[in-house]
């Protein structure tokens, strides 16, 4: 088959569309089975329980270029039993990973704040994982009033 | 450009109390997912790593992702159990790393 300048052109705009489009769909936000191997990776085999981890988000956030959020875990934070490191995801941004804090005993309480950028309504979840691996969840709705992720 | 990391440690604390350190650095967060004008991606360019040690020993840290606010906020507590120093570190994607250190007195 002879492939002419009109065909050439036809099949790179095509292609360029579908670029465009195929990655904006992909990107759109982070499916449910990244957030499930993202946190089955977290938890490295372990049930994850409810309980003991209060996250505090806004219930409205009107700028989601910057939500404040609160996380805290119940534990006696002493060298045999301590909170390691709690993560937080957000199911409804482009990449469901936004932060991973790291305690030591030495954090005395686990507890920890920051503001992160949420594309849109969508919910936010905090795991935390304890020194004899049990792992604990917390997830919050929050709803976004302007995206935060440009573009 | 990130400069000038602003740390909140109190001066004095008894032995035992339990201090909140704040932190602020100002760093623009490229996230990866901003597009220019001509709809090409701005590349990402964000803090991944904040650490804070006390006398040599790391306390708390942090893996940060594009998903954290420009000007990265961060607040948690320690232990204090003696005077000392605290090192805060933040590691930028480009390699550079910002360091600010505050000094406690525990009596």
């Amino acid at each position: 088959m002879k492939i002419t300048r009109r065909k050439a052109m036809a099949l790179g705009t095509a292609g360029a569309l579908f670029a465009v489009f195929g990655s904006r769909i992909n990107r759109a936000h982070a499916s449910a089975e990244e957030i499930d191997a993202a946190l089955k990776a977290f938890a490295e085999g372990a049930e994850i329980g409810e309980g003991q981890v209060s996250l505090t988000t806004p219930e409205i956030a009107e700028n989601g270029n910057t939500v404040p959020i609160s996380v805290e875990v119940d534990s006696p934070m002493t060298e045999d039993n301590h909170v390691k490191s709690v993560m937080v995801l957000a199911d409804g941004n482009p990449n469901p990973e936004v932060i991973t804090f790291n305690f030591t005993a030495a954090s005395g309480v686990a507890t920890a704040k920051t503001r992160i950028r949420l594309a849109k309504t969508q919910n936010v979840i905090a795991v935390a994982k304890m020194s004899d691996g049990s792992v604990h969840m917390a997830k919050n709705q929050v709803k976004v009033t302007i995206g935060g992720c440009g573009g | 450009m990130a400069s000038k990391p602003r740390v909140k440690v109190p001066k004095k604390a008894k032995a035992g109390d339990i201090i909140t350190i704040k932190t602020l650095i100002s760093h623009k967060m490229e996230s990866g997912q901003r597009k220019n004008k001509k709809g090409e991606k701005i590349p990402r360019k964000i803090i991944n790593r904040f650490a804070a040690t006390f006398n040599g020993t790391e306390v708390f840290s942090a893996d940060i992702d594009p998903a954290v606010s420009a000007n990265p906020y961060l607040e948690f507590r320690v232990k204090v159990n003696e005077s000392g120093t605290f090192k805060f570190l933040w590691v930028d994607d480009d390699g550079s790393e910002y360091t600010t250190e505050k000094k406690i007195t525990v009596g």
